[in-house]
């Protein structure tokens, strides 16, 4: 049992990237969600899409980390700000724009919308709308790899929020108890919807939860993708090696309100923008890439252009695919014998 | 933060048109308070260059895109702009202009507001409210602040009373039902909890054990499933269990059933389930003045009591008598239309469907009596029996799904008391049996609406 402190992205990531091909993809994937989420942004305001909207921006670098350290088959599962975490695990934007605006191209056929979308074939397990649901059912992820006895590891993404729900720490137990290979996201991005951590949690320090279910935890800084995906890796190889749930508290920041609706008032106003012009995740990979040398201003006009590129395309995709057929209302109820 | 400005190419494809945002499910058009930016300046992705307010929230408008502002082309301090109207151009550069899209196909992008739009707001049934004494004080309030007037008068008349729940203080209540109580009343009895629902029903049912009387508040009736062990097994049956020795008055309030387009997971109806359970009171308006006055009764109350809101009528005014005494009785039903061929049952938002149909009906020269059932446990069966003694034949109607629902209960009564009254079987109206789809069309489809009661109304009249 341990729970310890990084010291930060300084001591983590410089000269230890030293992959040409790595460094433009973490460039390029962290970017390809920032531009679709602005572009969901934007249809959202046109009507286009509906209900909630939870935006990713800002946090992009936790999941482009923690994809990079999985294997293929580690499952994950997460909770209704989901649209980062798809495009990360391979899913197609054409079919999360198409869900987003509730057309048969989705991919959940339209029926399931921003918070409810997943993918068997990419092994993301949602997108869900309770808060917290997600850990539970992503330790049951874990279980059913356990008895299976393969070597996959279950990723569970959860909020600082969720982080108080009662199921949580059921979970954590039972994952300890029985050493299930499932690897614990908090997301931090320091507001539960307007809830600041401070106002809603007795111990700040979110990566101690696990102390008492003798779960090892760490802090992540979670604008640094490379430092997110070095903890990554440690901790799925704890997962992975029998060792049982690992917990990883990436501290993010989400630049949007909580979703759509939100008019985010409860931060100081300059807040968001002072995060972006210090603590950005694509500009801090953009600037390291350059400064050493690992790609160039001409690489990177190269991806800006073939993401808005696969955005547009997406956005025109989803305006074009038809809605469901009215036939679709009554499938998928039961799996058909 | 997150409002969105809408480009779209003009010709030539460099200027861009950033058009009024919708910044809710619900959001028709704004006001636009406020200009940022002015003609000449510089935007990049990101910049907040316009506040635009709701009825709900002052909200920033982003760019996502870089170029010069060219023209403002609303005033700033221009009322019900609506939404998608042109508000500003900005001159993109070339690695800024968003590239063409195909605009999408009118019939395949219904505004989905439009398609949802509460039927009160277009359709307002005023009538003579026989409990309301003549010459009483109106005053037009939205559902909203009558309910939060209902919690603040309670709250001052009875120290006991305070509130707690997620976001319902500093945010002033995730849906502003709350708005301006914690500033009255204070952080001791406006109380922000984490998310955890299991755990602050929980408490809230302890301390009503203990003689105090909790309003719980969820953020809506969805995520009170987290925490429906406490409502059912603490609340409901604990004065059952202790031989009457401990009560538990408590509120459980939030929205219930559909908003606009929120999903299966935020979208359930829950009034047949807590109706099930002996022990509850449950409640559920449809107006204003039902809403503020229900409400102080369930303060009121000495059991747990469930009262089901609904998210689109919270920003619909209606009249309400003034004053701080206004209490509507528990367990009984309004006949809010009278009629004489059949009987037409409702609750929460249906009842704005069932008297749209009423009307219609009246066209077809078939008269409906509309009866909003307001309460559901207990349910008043005195008046829907009296009625259909009367009218000899039944239309149900309620947002949730039919099978062991309201409608099947208040047809099971009127079987009990009516039987030899009828003149046809009774027909349900509820939603499609499949949890609740997000596209536009499949949940259109899948809503009961007045039309789905006007067609069951003339299968049961055969006309």
């Amino acid at each position: 049992m341990a729970a310890k402190k990084s010291s930060g992205s300084a001591a983590v990531s410089p000269s230890n990237l030293d992959n040409r091909d790595e460094a433009l993809a973490y460039y390029r994937d962290m970017l390809l969600i920032r531009r679709f989420e602005e572009r969901a942004g934007q249809l959202y305001g046109m009507g286009l899409i509906a209900g909630f909207c939870h935006l990713y921006i800002g946090q992009e670098a936790v999941v482009v980390g923690m994809q990079a350290a999985q294997k293929a088959g580690d499952q994950v599962i997460t909770g209704y700000r989901d649209h980062g975490h798809m495009l990360a695990c391979g899913m197609s934007p054409r079919e999360i724009m198409a869900e987003l605006t509730g057309r048969i191209g989705g991919s959940s056929r339209g029926k399931g919308g921003s918070m409810h979308m997943f993918s068997k074939e990419a092994n993301f397990y949602g997108g869900h709308g309770i808060v917290g649901a997600q850990v539970a059912l992503g330790t049951g992820l874990a279980l059913a790899n356990r008895y299976r006895g393969n070597e996959q590891v279950s990723v569970a993404y959860f909020g600082d929020g969720a982080a108080n729900q009662g199921q949580v720490y059921e979970s954590f137990n039972m994952a300890s108890l029985w050493r299930l290979p499932v690897v614990y996201v908090i997301e931090n991005n320091q507001y539960a919807m307007g809830t600041s951590v401070a106002r809603a949690s007795a111990e700040t320090e979110l990566f101690k939860r696990g102390i008492s279910f003798e779960i090892v935890g760490e802090e992540v800084d979670g604008m640094d993708v490379i430092a997110v995906r070095k903890a990554a890796e440690r901790a799925l190889e704890h997962a992975r090696s029998g060792k049982g749930p690992f917990l990883l508290e990436m501290k993010t920041y989400r630049y949007r309100g909580h979703s759509m609706s939100d008019p985010a008032k409860y931060r100081p106003k300059d807040e968001p923008k002072q995060v972006r012009d210090t603590r950005d995740p694509i500009e801090h990979m953009r600037h390291y890439g350059l400064e050493n040398g690992l790609f160039t201003e001409e690489d990177l006009k190269t991806i800006d252009r073939d993401v808005k590129e696969i955005v547009a395309d997406a956005a025109d995709f989803a305006q074009t695919s038809p809605e469901p057929d009215p036939s679709e209302l009554m499938r998928h109820i039961y799996v058909e014998a | 933060m997150q409002a969105q400005p809408n480009l779209t190419n003009t010709e030539p494809a460099l200027s861009i048109e950033i058009l009024m945002p919708a910044l809710s499910p619900t959001m028709e058009e704004g006001t636009l308070a406020k200009w940022l930016v002015q003609v000449g300046d510089t935007v990049k992705a990101g910049d907040v260059i316009a506040e635009i307010e709701t009825d709900k929230a002052t909200m920033e408008v982003e760019t996502i895109d870089e170029g010069v502002v060219e023209a403002l082309l609303v005033a700033a301090g221009s009322q019900g702009v609506k939404v998608n109207t042109p508000i500003a151009r900005i001159s993109g550069d070339e690695e800024a202009v968003t590239p063409p899209h195909a605009p999408a196909p009118v019939a395949a992008a219904p505004a989905p507001a439009a398609a949802l739009a509460p039927v009160a707001a277009s359709a307002p049934v005023a009538l003579a409210d026989p409990e309301i004494p003549p010459g009483t004080p109106m005053v037009k309030v939205t559902l909203r602040d009558a309910l939060r007037d209902a919690m603040a008068e309670e709250m001052r008349r009875d120290p006991d009373v305070f509130l707690m729940g997620e976001e319902v203080g500093q945010y002033q209540g995730a849906y502003k039902v709350s708005r301006g109580l914690l500033e009255e009343f204070g952080d001791r009895r406006v109380i922000d909890t984490p998310i955890t629902e299991h755990g602050f029903a929980g408490m809230g049912v302890g301390a009503a054990m203990a003689g105090l009387k909790p309003i719980v508040e969820f953020m809506t009736m969805n995520f009170a499933m987290q925490a429906i062990d406490h409502i059912i097994n603490s609340a409901a049956k604990v004065h059952y269990m202790s031989g009457g020795q401990i009560s538990a008055p408590i509120v459980f309030r939030g929205p219930n059933g559909a908003a606009s387009r929120v999903g299966a997971q935020h979208s359930h109806d829950y009034s047949s389930w807590y109706s099930n359970v002996p022990g509850l009171k449950v409640i559920a308006p449809y107006d204003a003045a039902d809403a503020k006055g229900l409400l102080k009764a369930a303060i009121r109350d000495p059991n747990p009591v469930v009262f089901l809101e609904h998210e689109l009528l919270y920003g619909i005014e209606y009249e309400v008598p003034e004053g701080d005494d206004w209490v509507v009785p528990i367990g009984k039903a309004k006949v809010r239309r009278e009629g004489t061929d059949l009987t037409i049952t409702a609750h929460s938002r249906m009842v704005g469907f069932a008297l749209q149909a009423a009307e219609e009906l009246a066209t077809l020269g078939i008269s409906a009596e509309v009866i909003d059932l307001r309460t559901l446990r207990p349910l008043d069966t005195e008046t829907i029996i009296a009625s259909v003694k009367k009218t000899n034949r039944l239309v149900t109607a309620e947002e949730g799904w039919g099978p062991m629902g309201v409608g099947a209960e208040v047809i099971a009564c009127v079987i009990d008391g009516a039987f030899d009254w009828l003149d046809a079987p009774p027909m349900r109206v509820h939603q499609k049996d499949t949890p609740l789809p997000y596209a536009a069309n499949l949940e259109k489809l899948s809503l009961p609406n007045a039309a789905d009661i006007v067609a069951a109304a003339r299968a049961v009249t055969n006309r």
